[in-house]
């Protein structure tokens, strides 16, 4: 039963909330990425628009995901991800892989990375270096949570 | 030779409709002895890879649009209706003459260029003035409003909510106060000015109206326009505050003032351009633009307005995206279906509620990262299709754009190259100059039986706002947004610089805006609040309110009675702010939020 535990574990796919903070509503991004995520065999939970730093985090520790994929266009990645870093902490879950997609400009990427924030995503980046990116990356789920 | 070709299934070439095609005997011997010995010895190549959307089932290669529109190798009358030329009105007619596929003015562009109207606003509204005049100083022709994502949520920017956004995607404009300084200066009068505002957009029209008052500008006079159109909000753009029905009424609002005191001012922008940009498909952007069009007609009649009174000032708004045969016909097809639609379906009498108006844009999304400055020739051939397809007014996007808001230079630039296809390109010379292009005219017939395919799938669903309801256009929109991502990760579809031909780089400089602008903005919001009357504030919403919650009735000739505009004119007189005022219609309508489509 042992070896057919570990490929239980290894088999079980990868959790990501993919989340669209802030005010903005354009969501074809952050839409294309759940897709291309579920695809590759992932479960995806998509937030839906303008969710807080606080409700991302609710969501995440709640559906006990491994990876947030954080969808931003409109210039608030740095008020927005802080926080929500800083509530990460707060509530134990710094563990979950956080990586952020959308415009950003360059000058913003040292202190968006010294926030913990793993990967930055642009403009014109292939799918599939994402998913990559998520599989290499996320811790792999805990014990305790395959048997609650 | 040609023989053994003719027998091979897999060289004979296809076509969009092999059944009805009629080919000449001329173009069947062309076929059978130019054609197939050229296949023969040089098969045909996808551009792209050789795989999925770019090879037949019989291994032949595939051409199509960006849209996934089949394109065929050689257009010729045959693919054109049997009755083509002997029914001229039926297709294509004479400029400024029904269906007005060729146009709307008989002289085209000869007796008035296009209005050159660059879309722009960020930080604070100082800021944004300074940019206008430089525009204005530069040759442009216009001005075009973008307000910051607070102002477009209807949240002031000291609110909770606007933390980190204000002034990022446009210009922070909370009270009256920052209208009169954005505008200082400039002539209302004689400028026309668009307003990219769509649920607060009666509250920043009100503040434009005021300023243009306290200018001495005649309300008769203003001209410009105030996009204005929620159900694209919904459909694809997403900022929207209430649900779709006090939406609407508040849409219909506008209507009806406008009509009354402002006959120069377009109410409203229904617009493709958002709805293109979210991923639609060139086919889906006319058809659910145009059908929204409809759904507002529907509303306007519903409340008691006469068709020709309201009509003559609808607009329209489409994108202008890198397909430039596929474009131009969609912005032909436009103006023919909404000639149809007005009087076959509405039985519009005055020529000018059948008018296809638009203002085009250059697609945003078209725009890469990569190689900024490759944006610049996509930026002019997309501009080249909207001045082909005939349009009134056009942005043109700076080539910073996928990196952040245009720098001044980058601005410059986008503006140069619509006055480069003005005056050397030698385009504006003669109307309609693709007309009768098998190939534009074939497409175009396609796109108009397509849309009217779409319309008899909505009109089936009970209408815009029900097929918004079951996500319908945003389900269509997100699977095609997702079919052309998954091409061009196949590099089926080939981005020049991002999935081909790409380059290590640095990135270029880009307009950098911190968050002093929040700040400033909220100084001025706390000495706003302390100066003026508290008390009449409250006393102007509280009356809003009241409007708000009846259901008006037109009468002929005069407004009525519960029609919000004045009521919202009277708060921002009274120094209201953009939040106070959506608050007080939030209090009436509740929020919207949208099921997950995914």
């Amino acid at each position: 039963m042992t070896q057919s535990d570990t490929s239980f574990q290894t088999d079980q796919p990868i959790r990501v909330l993919v989340a669209k903070p802030g005010l903005d509503g354009h969501d074809r991004g952050a839409k294309v990425i759940a897709r291309a995520l579920r695809d590759a065999g992932m479960e995806v939970i998509y937030t839906g628009l303008r969710q807080t730093p606080e409700m991302i985090v609710n969501a995440s520790i709640q559906e006990d995901v491994q990876c947030i994929g954080l969808s931003i266009l409109s210039g608030a990645h740095n008020a927005i991800v802080p926080r929500l870093m800083n509530l990460l902490k707060e509530r134990g879950a710094n563990d979950i892989l956080v990586v952020l997609g959308g415009t950003i400009p360059e000058q913003d990427i040292p202190f968006l990375k010294e926030q913990g924030v793993a990967a930055i995503f642009g403009p014109g980046t292939p799918l599939e270096t994402t998913v990559e990116f998520i599989r290499g990356h996320v811790k792999p789920r805990s014990l305790a949570s395959f048997t609650s | 030779m040609a023989e053994k070709v003719t027998g091979n299934i897999a060289e004979v070439p296809r076509f969009t409709d092999a059944g009805n095609r009629h080919p000449s005997a001329a173009e069947r011997s062309w076929i059978d002895k130019t054609l197939f010995p050229t296949l023969n010895r040089t098969p045909e190549r996808p551009i792209g890879a050789d795989s999925g959307i770019n090879r037949n089932e019989d291994g032949t290669a595939r051409f199509t649009t960006i849209s996934g529109v089949p394109v065929e190798r050689l257009y010729t009358p045959a693919d054109l209706p049997l009755d083509w030329d002997s029914h001229p009105e039926k297709y294509l007619g004479h400029p400024g003459q029904p269906p007005y596929t060729r146009g709307i003015h008989p002289t085209g562009y000869r007796g008035k260029l296009w209005t050159m109207r660059q879309f722009s606003g960020f930080a604070t509204p100082e800021e944004t003035n300074q940019r206008y005049k430089y525009l204005l100083d530069n040759g442009g022709s216009g001005l075009s409003v973008a307000f910051d994502l607070p102002t477009l949520m209807g949240y002031d920017s000291d609110h909770a909510n606007s933390e980190g956004e204000v002034g990022k995607c446009g210009v922070a404009i909370d009270s009256l106060e920052d209208m009169q300084i954005l505008f200082s200066g400039i002539d209302l009068e004689k400028t026309t000015v668009s307003m990219t505002i769509n649920s607060p957009a009666s509250v920043l029209w009100a503040m434009y109206l005021v300023v243009a008052e306290q200018q001495g500008a005649d309300w008769k006079k203003i001209s410009g326009t105030l996009q204005n159109d929620i159900l694209k909000e919904y459909i694809a753009q997403k900022e929207y505050i209430y649900p779709p029905a006090p939406s609407m009424r508040l849409v219909i609002d506008t209507f009806e003032f406008g009509a009354l005191f402002t006959p120069r001012f377009n109410p409203i922008s229904i617009s493709g351009y958002h709805i293109r940009e979210a991923g639609s498909t060139a086919l889906q952007e006319l058809a659910f633009t145009i059908y929204d069009g409809v759904e507002y007609v529907e509303w306007a009649l519903r409340r008691g307005l006469k068709i020709d009174d309201f009509a003559p000032r609808l607009s329209f708004f489409f994108n202008s995206h890198n397909d430039f045969f596929e474009e131009i016909a969609k912005f032909r097809a436009s103006r023919k279906i909404w000639y149809r639609l007005m009087t076959e379906r509405f039985h519009a009498k005055n020529a000018r509620s059948q008018l296809m108006r638009f203002h085009t844009q250059t697609a945003g999304v078209s725009l890469t990262a990569q190689q900024p400055r490759n944006n610049i020739a996509r930026v002019a051939i997309q501009a080249l299709a909207a001045v082909l397809g005939g349009t009134q007014s056009l942005h043109t996007d700076s080539y910073d754009e996928a990196l952040a808001l245009p720098t001044e230079e980058a601005a410059r630039i986008a503006l140069r190259t619509q006055q480069i296809l003005a005056y050397e390109s030698g385009v504006a010379q003669t109307v309609d100059p693709l007309g009768g292009s098998y190939f534009v005219e074939n497409l175009t017939l396609k796109m108009e039986e397509g849309a009217f395919q779409y319309f008899d799938r909505l009109d089936a669903m009970g209408g815009m706002v029900r097929a918004i309801e079951q996500g319908f256009p945003q389900k269509e929109l997100a699977e095609s947004s997702y079919q052309y991502q998954r091409a061009v990760e196949a590099r089926e579809k080939i981005i020049v610089g991002v999935n081909e031909f790409v380059v290590e780089e640095t990135s270029p400089k880009i307009l950098y805006i911190g968050e002093s602008v929040r700040e400033s903005q909220s100084a001025k919001l706390k000495k706003l609040r302390a100066r003026r009357s508290n008390e009449e504030v409250m006393r102007c919403l509280s009356a809003l309110r009241g409007a708000a919650a009846q259901e008006p009735q037109a009468t002929p000739g005069t407004l009525s009675d519960a029609n919000t505009m004045p009521f919202i004119l009277d708060c921002v007189r009274a120094y209201a702010t953009v939040g106070e005022i959506c608050e007080a219609l939030r209090d009436v309508y509740g929020t919207y939020e949208e099921s997950n489509w995914t």
